[in-house]
């Protein structure tokens, strides 16, 4: 398939360089001020190259490479709230020329999800977004193959930042300074790491998890969730949790009484209570007890590996 | 992936009875909670109360395989003993919380005595953690114990007050209480 690739960061980068080894061809990728274009196929390597050495992956401009001949957009520009712009104009324009679009961004599926299917609706391609929960889980895509109407709830650990910050505080006995600062200098928490702690990133995932399993009956967006988050957590409360055997988790949970994350309290040992920046997702099945899938929840390879597959199964 | 739905896994129940006012009645009522693998862990006689029907309220806190549970609840009809209430409820009977934040200066005693007047629970253990002080944010861990299938009732009210005095809930994930 030929992959028009939007967004230079860590995932669309990942999504250029591994594409070749899913027999994919990437004949467009674009940053957010330029654009490698090439209906034959670009050279991922020395766009990639450019990028490091000169800020640009290519000469053309990044509207050229949403015009570029592609059977699928994969679109993985920055996830912006409210009107999920301009990542939701990029997969207007793709559906409209009726080519696919498999979403990394979860900007227009979690504030936008009604458009987002009116728009796939009237378009002869279709959408897919499983690099938007959980990274390299399968989360969706077993929800899709098991039928959203059999899962009646969805929670688990959805931020993987937030939960290396809990695991080295409950661990270590460290403050929430001092851990953040020392996730920042791993790289495992961002320069801005807001939306991890505060909460937002998880809501986001969440309220994904909610307009899949609703089914249409019910839309959410960012403002149907109840979003509590982690900082400035006093280590004195993880040691009271653990004295009693528990351990607090930034938790996201959504289900029929809607989308809500929190700092919760769970058993110190228990399915929920993963360590480190590993992501864990509890569906709640009618026929089946209670499915666990737990893994990388962020990076790179991680999340390609999830668009990577979202692209073979557009292949089917 | 796993599966952690085990049936001969073992957890708590509270069952509700009804005794006569008779001797024997209670050692009666305890027999077949043992013949079938439970291990009580309390046994809450509510002496002076009385049920509607004259009978003496009891409420046993007892811990079992999953799979048996129903089979011990039937044992000890068939030995006449009235069972009102028997752990149907998804949830336990007790139920932990953390308040973090000014838990002390903002009269920590109201705050108990709030949560237990407006939930009917009883406060059964508390710890608090300030190492700063009295004025610093300090975070208390507070287990509560409610009627079967109250605790939510419980959450909303130590969630009210603690909005009220500015403090942060941290509250259990209560799915998973006795399951996970």
């Amino acid at each position: 398939m030929k992959l028009a690739v939007l967004g230079a960061g860590a995932v669309g980068r990942s999504v250029a360089d591994l594409a070749g080894e899913y027999g994919h061809e990437v004949t467009a990728l674009a940053d957010s001020t330029s654009a490698a274009v090439d209906s034959d196929g670009i050279d991922v390597a020395s766009a990639l190259a450019e990028k490091d050495e000169e800020g640009r992956v290519g000469d053309a401009a990044p509207e050229d490479a949403l015009d570029a001949e592609y059977d699928a957009l994969v679109e993985a520009t920055p996830t912006t709230l409210g009107d999920a712009q301009p990542g939701f104009g990029h997969v207007r324009t793709a559906l409209e020329r009726d080519r696919h679009v498999v979403l990394a961004n979860k900007g227009p599926v979690a504030e936008r999800y009604a458009d987002l299917r009116e728009l796939e609706r009237e378009s002869e391609a279709s959408v897919r977004f499983e690099a938007t929960v959980g990274g390299a889980i399968p989360v969706l895509s077993t929800i899709e193959d098991y039928g959203p109407e059999t899962i009646s709830a969805a929670r688990g650990v959805l931020n993987g930042t937030a939960n290396f910050v809990l695991s080295r505080m409950a661990a270590e006995g460290l403050g929430y300074e001092h851990v953040l600062a020392e996730a920042q200098d791993l790289g495992v928490a961002e320069a801005d790491p807001s939306f991890d702690v505060n909460g937002t990133d998880a809501a986001l995932k969440c309220v994904i998890l909610a307009n899949v399993l609703s089914e249409g009956d019910r839309e959410y967006s960012l403002d149907d969730a109840e979003v509590e988050g982690i900082e400035q957590l006093p280590g004195n409360a993880l040691d009271l949790a653990g004295e009693d055997g528990r351990t607090i988790r930034l938790i996201g949970e959504a289900g029929p009484e809607g989308v809500r994350v929190g700092p919760r309290l769970v058993p110190e040992n228990g399915t929920l209570a993963v360590s480190g920046t590993r992501n864990i997702v509890q569906l709640e099945t009618d026929h089946a007890g209670r499915l666990n899938l737990s893994g990388r929840g962020a990076g790179g390879p991680e999340t390609a590996t999830a668009v990577l597959a979202d692209v073979n199964r557009l292949g089917l | 992936m796993s599966d952690d739905a085990s049936s001969s896994e073992v957890r708590a129940y509270t069952v509700r009875l009804e005794l006569v006012d008779e001797p024997g009645e209670l050692l009666a009522a305890l027999g077949p909670i043992a013949e079938n693998g439970g291990n009580l862990l309390s046994v809450f006689h509510e002496r002076g109360s009385l049920t509607p029907r004259g009978h003496i309220p009891v409420e046993v806190d007892l811990e079992c395989p999953q799979d048996r549970f129903d089979a011990l609840v039937a044992d000890l009809r068939d030995a006449g003993v009235n069972v009102i209430r028997a752990g149907a409820e998804r949830y336990g009977e007790e139920v932990t919380v953390l308040l973090v934040g000014n838990v002390i200066e903002t009269d920590f005693s109201e705050t108990l005595s709030f949560i237990e007047e407006n939930a009917e629970a009883s406060v059964a253990d508390v710890s608090l953690s300030a190492p700063g002080g009295t004025s610093e944010v300090a975070s208390a861990r507070l287990r509560l114990a409610a009627e079967t299938g109250k605790t939510g009732e419980v959450v909303a009210a130590v969630r009210e007050v603690a909005d009220r005095k500015d403090l942060r809930v941290v509250e259990p994930l209560t799915e998973l209480e006795g399951s996970a």
